[in-house]
């Protein structure tokens, strides 16, 4: 796991940051306008709000994942509570929109500051196993408690609310709520360059690195890491109320553990090591798993195939693999 | 109010094994193989659906037999091709990888078998009760258990006494030197492998003889499973053991009582003994801390 430090000419590199700024304009241009050319390719704008929502939860996934070297394979649960605290919230406080984000956000971003100091007394894959159990904690309270989230047929009865600003009252249809979306998710990736710009940001990435030369540097590496991951289910945690306010319901899936891998994979996918590698990964695994249950039952079994070979022949993902190429 | 303590903590037991028998394959090959095999479940649910299939005709004892073996045969091939090329790398990848197998192979079990459950015979004189003031203690529990203390007990002396054995152990503690030394250790990873996917066979068929059979009783199964680990200990094999009884009975005696946390209870007991013991009841000191 260890980056080779960079020596390259000036002129280099000043081209390699133009194209990096200009593949990001190009990139948020081309977000601008999804209703006017996605659905002239085939796609639908509900579908580019589901990448935009997976890509914001697996880009804070990234910042414990791919940027702090934690295993951590249960997002999922603050995915879901997410979910659950948003539609919750719709149902039993207020009927507003901001409000039920940010209850969710709220809800599974606490769950991840519990969770975290118990989970990081053991490192490396034995975090992974703690992870995931505690993932299924949450799973299991959800399905158990029947009167409040509706039990495994998942918590109903709340719908998309018309945001109010002011006096006025603005209905979203699917575009107008992509629109939402895309700026939240514009928010996210603004914080998280933020932070990774920070001093905070390099310390994460310095865990990864060589935790003991940082442990010996008066760092507190635990402290550390737990900021990483409270962060990360936060904005986790925001992808799952946003996924709510779309779909209108909150299954026990939404906690479960496939979509804890899912979110896993799609940063691998993408690239762990890339800014907007899961961004990219996001898109791929939707589009793919679209394309896929449309054409076959079977569709979990292709999606597990996708793990498997991306494990096996892309493991640095596609950011990883086109940056190994142009380098050389 | 005994009577249902006893009954209930029995009942506990009993899946209990299942957990433990689980949790000591995942263990044998998380230690060796340094893998999270998250398709230990789905072995094990493969292992109950292939002796369902050919239990009409090699018989429950039969199928006792061939099910695991076969279980083994796939697992070790998955080992070689899939997971061979994964060790040195980041643990993430091999978990990741059997995080797919595991919806693949759940996916081809429904869509093989069907989304429903479907019942497992047992022969007749293992269904009746044993005597009627101990209702619950049907034949097939006792074989349940005597199966189980068997199996255990073999691996033990296996891992103590038997040549493979004290090298998979001398691998735990240091893979490369015994490497160095002589010892094959692709070799002995897949061994290894394929222990751990026996001992998840035989769980599948003994679970599928009292709790039916469904195609996602593996991925039910396995996460008690790592809890077992957690609590009993890093890297202690009686500790997994112990770990899957501990919280099987436990969630058996939470089931009679207040059914709403019979599974929640399972990941308390986890949170608790990572607060007080974060080791575990048995685990070693400085294991992935």
């Amino acid at each position: 796991m260890s980056s080779s430090i960079e020596t390259k000419p000036q002129a280099a590199r000043h081209a390699s940051t133009n194209g990096r700024v200009a593949a990001s304009v190009i990139i948020w241009v081309a977000l601008l306008f999804v209703p006017f050319w996605l659905p002239m390719v085939g796609g639908y704008t509900d579908l580019a709000s589901r990448a935009l929502i997976y890509a914001i939860a697996a880009s804070g996934l990234n910042l414990v994942l791919g940027y702090t070297g934690g295993l951590s394979f249960g997002h999922a649960a603050y995915f879901g509570l997410g979910a659950y605290g948003a539609g919750l919230c719709l149902i039993y406080i207020a009927p507003s929109l901001p409000l039920a984000i940010l209850a969710g956000t709220v809800l599974g971003g606490i769950a991840g500051i519990l969770v975290g100091p118990m989970a990081m007394k053991r490192k490396g894959i034995y975090f992974a196993m703690i992870t995931i159990a505690f993932g299924q904690m949450f799973y299991f309270i959800a399905v158990r408690w029947n009167g409040l989230t509706g039990g495994e047929d998942g918590l109903t009865g709340f719908s998309r609310v018309p945001l109010h600003i002011g006096a006025q009252t603005i209905p979203l249809g699917a575009d107008r709520f992509y629109y939402v979306v895309l700026a939240l998710f514009a928010v996210v990736m603004a914080v998280i360059w933020q932070i990774l710009r920070s001093p905070l940001g390099h310390s994460f990435v310095a865990v990864r690195e060589n935790t003991t030369r940082l442990r010996f540097l008066g760092v507190a590496v635990d402290k550390q890491i737990w900021v990483a991951f409270a962060i990360s289910t936060f904005i986790t945690a925001l992808a799952g109320a946003l996924n709510a306010m779309l779909t209108g319901f909150a299954s026990p899936d939404d906690l479960g553990w496939q979509l804890s891998g899912s979110f896993v994979v799609i940063c691998v996918l993408g690239g762990m090591r890339s800014f907007w590698g899961p961004f990219l990964g996001a898109i791929i695994y939707i589009v793919a798993q679209d394309y896929l249950s449309s054409i076959t039952q079977n569709w979990m079994s292709f999606i597990g195939l996708i793990f498997v070979l991306a494990v096996l022949f892309f493991p640095q993902g596609l950011l990883g693999f086109i940056k190994a190429r142009t380098r050389s | 109010m005994e009577a249902l303590l006893l009954y209930s903590a029995f009942n506990g037991l009993i899946v209990g094994i299942f957990y433990a028998l689980m949790a000591l394959g995942l263990s044998l090959i998380l230690g060796l193989n340094g893998v999270i095999n998250f398709a230990h479940g789905t072995f094990m649910a493969l292992g109950g659906y292939v002796a369902f299939t050919i239990e009409p005709y090699v018989g429950f004892w039969g199928s006792l037999v061939v099910a695991p073996l076969l279980c083994v045969i796939l697992g070790v091939a998955v080992e070689r091709i899939l997971i061979r090329p994964l060790y040195g790398r980041d643990p993430l990848f091999s978990l990741l990888l059997t995080f797919g197998l595991a919806m693949i192979m759940e996916d081809l079990i429904r869509t093989i078998w069907g989304s429903i459950g479907q019942p497992f015979a047992l022969p007749n004189y293992l269904n009746t009760p044993l005597s009627n003031s101990l209702f619950f203690l049907t034949g097939y529990r006792v074989v349940l258990i005597l199966i189980t203390a068997l199996v255990t007990g073999a691996l033990f002396a296996v891992l103590r006494f038997s040549r493979i054995g004290i090298r998979i152990r001398a691998g735990n503690a240091d893979l490369e030197t015994i490497s160095a030394m002589g010892v094959n250790i692709f070799f002995l990873r897949a061994a290894n492998f394929g222990i751990g996917i026996f001992l998840a066979g035989v769980a599948g068929i003994l679970a599928a003889g009292q709790l039916g059979l469904s195609p996602s009783i593996g991925s039910q199964l396995i996460m008690p499973s790592f809890v077992a680990i957690i609590v009993g200990g890093v890297g202690s094999l009686l500790g997994s053991v112990l770990g899957g009884l501990i919280i099987g009975i436990a969630s058996g005696i939470t089931a009679a009582f207040f059914p709403v946390a019979q599974e929640v209870v399972i990941y308390v007991i986890m949170a608790v003994v990572l607060v007080a013991r974060p080791r575990g009841l048995f685990g070693q000191e400085g294991l992935f801390e």
